[in-house]
């Protein structure tokens, strides 16, 4: 067990890392993920409440589908990534890191006093139910069991509220942060545990802990908060820009637009990159540097990934080196090695799109 | 071997410092039949057994448990000159890199190649096939210094126990 944003989390559970990992690859995993910030949006004027605190074209969205957005700063940083999904309840449901837990929470109620004291009609409310996150290729066959919503239906980012095993109220939303396709199910918390007790009595679902999240997220090119994305990057840097609305880029209209939005088009001084390397793993804080052995930027994140036997990472490095193909050397351990930038996610991903 | 994490992801970092996960089932070989020479251990969990003048080095059960599956051992090249406690190499897993230290003086005389395509050995059988290098002893009276198994047993307990 580990400590992490004041909760208690099981790093790993009876396998090994490397087990539990490429058990959620082939079959699927249980994570208990309910340390996560789950905040529901009500009022008339949720959408426009939420657009100004995203980058995302909430408007856009269809009912019940969700999207990864972030919140940006006025600078052009990143507070936090998060997901916003657009209920047929009349509310938008967010679920945004438990590392950013207070400074999402301070953000959306200061913006929501702005808001009222508008004479806008918002109003946020926090969900205090368990999120339990069901990733992996047979998720679908062992939810399916315990729904009558036809879960072939239901594809990549939508969700629908529903009751699970018998147990009502459950917001089941077909995302999560594996690449690997999956679920995630907040359910409320006096019943979370016997929710996961019935999942786990299907032989091909096991308990998974942070260790096999993070090297699952990182094959999939994820961007982990406080690592590979903080209130320094901005959305270009990290090659994010896909997260941009469209509507809301030609508005500028989002916190930090007149700072990103040129980026697009403009320059910045460095790029998030996908790196594969063999030998000695490289980690957070290896130095990356070009053929020449000048210094071009650092590692964010890295790990022997145990799908594909080699060493993948995520990096910053200056943009003329982001090129998919382009041959780096990293500092490990005060000798170099030769890596390459790789296209991310490194790992094929596996999102249900119903074809 | 240093059981601290040299880097890795910020929120699971404190890992390798924790006591080895209980509830796997056992999965090193005892190998009391070949125990020709007494196993001698450092307080950074590596062992050495000396004979006819060459120790063999590797991790306890105790190191192997708490790192988790090895992915990558990156050790000496033949001929280095080690001083006791001096850093000659890492053992790697998937979340963390943990630093390996001489239990004694010597020269590496052999490290062992299988690790290189197998260093799931360390995990599988840490007091055998998993052994890290092959060294002289150049100052025999250090082997005294080092912990009898009983001696880390206990030690290894009590450090369970914080």
């Amino acid at each position: 067990m580990v400590e992490f944003a004041g909760w208690s989390l099981p790093l790993q559970y009876m396998d090994s890392h490397i087990a539990s990992h490429l058990h959620t690859r082939q079959h699927c995993s249980l994570f208990d993920v309910s340390h996560m910030l789950q905040t529901r949006v009500h009022g008339k004027d949720r959408i426009p409440f939420m657009e100004s605190l995203v980058v995302g074209d909430i408007a856009e969205l269809k009912e019940n589908q969700g999207t990864l957005s972030l919140f940006t700063n006025e600078s052009g940083g990143i507070i936090d990534d998060l997901i916003v999904n657009n209920t047929s309840e009349g509310h938008l449901y967010v679920v945004s890191n438990a590392g950013c837990a207070e400074k999402d929470s301070a953000h959306m109620k200061n913006r929501l006093l702005e808001f009222r004291a508008a004479s806008r009609d918002v109003d946020l409310e926090d969900v205090d139910f368990a999120l339990l996150a069901l990733q992996g290729p047979s998720m679908a066959r062992v939810l399916q069991a315990g729904l009558t919503d036809d879960l072939s239906k239901l594809t990549f980012m939508m969700g629908v509220t529903t009751s699970v095993f018998g147990i009502g109220g459950c917001r089941v939303t077909r995302c999560g942060y594996t690449g690997g396709g999956g679920g995630g199910i907040s359910v409320p918390g006096d019943r979370a545990v016997e929710l996961a007790e019935k999942l786990l009595q299907r032989p091909e679902v096991k308990l998974a802990g942070l260790a096999a999240r993070d090297s699952l997220r990182l094959e999939a090119g994820l961007c982990l908060y406080g690592n590979d994305i903080d209130e320094t990057t901005s959305p270009v840097e990290a090659t994010l820009v896909w997260t941009l609305g469209k509507r809301r880029r030609a508005a500028m209209d989002f916190p930090g637009a007149s700072v990103i939005v040129p980026q697009i088009k403009g320059k910045v001084s460095r790029k998030r990159v996908g790196i594969t390397s063999t030998g000695p793993p490289i980690r957070q804080h290896t130095m990356i540097l070009n053929t020449e052995g000048r210094v071009i930027g650092e590692v964010t994140s890295g790990c022997p990934s145990p799908s594909l036997k080699q060493n993948v990472a995520m990096g910053y490095v200056e943009p003329e080196y982001a090129k998919v193909g382009t041959a780096l050397q990293l500092e490990v351990r005060k000798k170099l090695v030769d890596g390459v930038t790789s296209k991310m996610p490194f790992m094929p991903t596996k999102y249900y799109n119903a074809k | 071997m240093a059981l601290r994490v040299l880097s890795g992801v910020r929120s699971v970092s404190c890992a390798a410092r924790l006591v080895p996960w209980r509830g796997c089932p056992a999965r090193h070989l005892s190998c009391a039949a070949r125990l020709l020479a007494a196993r001698k251990f450092t307080d950074k969990h590596e062992w050495i057994s000396v004979e006819n003048g060459i120790g063999t080095v590797g991790i306890s059960k105790f190191a192997q448990e708490a790192l988790g599956d090895v992915v990558y051992c990156g050790l000496p090249e033949v001929g280095t000159k080690l001083n006791k406690l001096e850093e000659f190499g890492t053992l790697e897993s998937v979340k963390a890199a943990s630093e390996l230290f001489s239990p004694m003086t010597g020269e590496v005389t052999e490290i062992n190649g299988a690790l290189a395509d197998n260093p799931g050995l360390v995990n599988k059988s840490c007091y055998d096939e998993g052994w890290l290098i092959k060294m002289t002893v150049d100052v025999p009276s250090e082997l005294d210094e080092l912990m009898s198994e009983d001696a880390y047993d206990k030690y290894v307990k009590s450090i369970e126990e914080h």
